[in-house]
């Protein structure tokens, strides 16, 4: 089988934001470099996102998806990467220090050899399933990125009056989408007691058309028998257990979920990839390797990103170190993140590799108003920054020199400030 | 007589919450980090604007839809107009990104234009 396979130094999975990056990243190395998508065009989530907002801090500038996309798209048709398109990775094994994949296509199958591999694979979202409402199960029940599909890809409504159970962004902004082309958005419930998007996107998607916001509320039971008629929604206590005597039955055709977004790495599991609890993406270094030699991971496959910009980069820096993947010793020190923290990434930094400032991400578990976010190596903080506020839907982005780290270092994040 | 408005600003994603007072004469900002906050607040007070983003039919197999913006925000106010405007458009022949699908939108000095370049010829 392995005479037959065609050889590349790098291949990446995935053709949205991050897999764009990551193989015009490889490419620039001068790597021989495959890019795979199994859909029909290059762009990935992009191009269903139709707002704008992309971009400001790549570009300084307010694109829309489809804009940024095409951005790359066209920067990476300039280049000699080759991609597959409508092509699916059914296998992917490692024997010694190659990569093995399977791929299907309508050409039928083909066996592809790589020296690296870039997991681009994006995220998915949480569906009803996930979040246990009761009831029938009649159409009508949408995440938030299908209606958006069918809104701004089919061109379809997929609803006339609904309910939006969730808060994150893409919720958010379907809510607005929804009711410039005529749908009635009775309201969003949001379990928790803060929204999950970015504060600018209640206001500009949900106060500029009076869309209500119900925080501490949720949607408990669907009704209907073809078609969804109406939902039951009820206030939840500070445990999310909805409290009765407050539940409400409301009229609609539709429920529209956005609950949050989990990172998609089905594919990694045959190669073992070590996942993080916390990210639900893979565990990773500075240079964005997994715990598994020459498998990288970037965008939202690593952890879910707030912004396009964050994922772009990642993508670049991703490719670019697959490409000049060195077989060789790495020797890990873990960032250690205080309980202040829903997540730092990396995870964990190779002290052999460095290659200037290292990119750490986080959130921060709580809404936090005032606090100083410290890195400290063996007790003494290296890196210092103020923040006027944290919460958890916002990433915070920070570069630290870790150069000067060696293997027995305690790297520690932490947070100093009061609680909100 | 002054009067205050709480409002969060969209100009970026840190979305600064400022509080403004004004009266008839004077506005003025508190809470905003940059220059942009404080331009953005006084102009929600005087005439606010928005971009607007969204689609156009085409009679592209494959393509029914072509995503567009404005390329300069218009006046609040004007927004679900535009929509009515835009919802009578059928985009027929092949366009690129930039492209205007409707010029000086409701007098308002803004055009749509194309999000993306059509990427297909056949015709439904």
């Amino acid at each position: 089988m392995s005479d037959a396979a065609e050889r590349f130094d790098v291949v990446v999975v995935g053709a949205g934001p991050a897999g764009l990056a990551a193989a015009i990243g490889a490419i620039n190395k001068g790597a021989k470099t495959l890019l795979i998508e199994r859909e029909a065009r290059l762009g990935g989530i992009l191009k269903q996102c139709i707002h704008d907002g992309f971009g400001l801090i790549r570009f300084n500038k307010k694109m829309t998806g489809p804009e940024y996309a095409q951005h790359y798209i066209e920067q990476l048709k300039k280049t000699d990467v080759e991609c597959a398109l409508l092509t699916f990775v059914t296998s992917l094994k490692k024997a010694g220090d190659v990569f093995h994949l399977t791929l299907v296509s309508e050409d039928g199958l083909r066996y592809i050899e790589a020296k690296s591999i870039v997991l681009a694979t994006g995220c998915r979202e949480r569906t009803a399933k996930q979040i246990s409402v009761h009831g029938t199960r009649p159409a009508g029940v949408f995440t938030a990125g299908s209606a958006q599909y069918y809104t701004n890809i089919l061109g379809q409504m997929p609803t006339k009056r609904c309910v939006i159970l969730g808060s994150g962004d893409i919720g958010l902004i379907m809510a607005r989408r929804l009711t410039l082309e005529g749908a009635k958005v009775i309201g969003v419930y949001e379990a928790k007691p803060t929204p999950g998007g970015l504060m600018r996107n209640v206001a500009q998607c949900l106060n500029d058309f009076d869309i209500p916001l119900y925080t501490s509320k949720t949607v408990t039971r669907v009704y209907g028998d073809q078609r969804l008629t109406a939902v039951m929604t009820a206030s939840v206590d500070e445990n999310m257990i909805p409290i009765s005597g407050t539940e409400e039955k409301i009229e609609c055709d539709a429920l529209i979920l956005s609950v949050g977004l989990i990172p998609e790495n089905e594919l990694s599991d045959e190669i073992g990839i070590e996942i993080d609890k916390k990210t639900k993406g893979p565990v990773a270094d500075q240079n964005y390797m997994t715990m598994t030699e020459g498998v990288y991971t970037c965008g939202n496959a690593y952890h879910v990103n707030d912004m396009v910009d964050y994922v772009s980069e990642s993508g670049a820096s991703a490719g670019a170190n697959a490409a000049d993947h060195a077989i060789g010793e790495r020797c890990l020190v873990p960032v250690e993140a205080a309980c202040d923290f829903l997540y730092c990434v990396p995870q964990k930094l190779d002290i052999m590799h460095m290659r200037g400032k290292t990119v750490l991400f986080f959130r921060s578990r709580d809404d936090r108003k005032k606090v100083t976010v410290s890195v400290k190596v063996n007790g003494d903080v290296i890196f210092s920054k103020k923040y006027v506020s944290l919460r958890p839907p916002e990433m915070e982005r920070m570069e630290v020199d870790f150069s000067d780290i060696c293997n027995d270092s305690k790297i520690e994040l932490v947070m100093e400030g009061k609680h909100d | 007589m002054i009067k205050t408005k709480d409002m969060i600003c969209i100009v970026c994603p840190t979305g600064c919450r400022m509080k403004v007072q004004y009266d008839d004469k004077n506005i003025s900002v508190e809470g905003n980090t940059c220059k942009r906050g404080e331009q953005f607040a006084k102009n929600e007070i005087t005439d606010p604007m928005r971009s607007l983003t969204t689609t156009v039919r085409t009679v592209f197999k494959g393509f029914p839809v072509l995503p567009v913006r404005t390329d300069k925000d218009i006046p609040k106010p004007l927004v679900l107009s535009a929509m009515k405007e835009i919802s009578k458009i059928t985009v027929s022949k092949k366009v690129v990104m930039g492209e205007y699908i409707i010029e000086n939108i409701l007098n308002t000095g803004a055009n749509i234009i194309a999000s993306c370049d059509i990427p297909c010829e056949e015709r439904e």
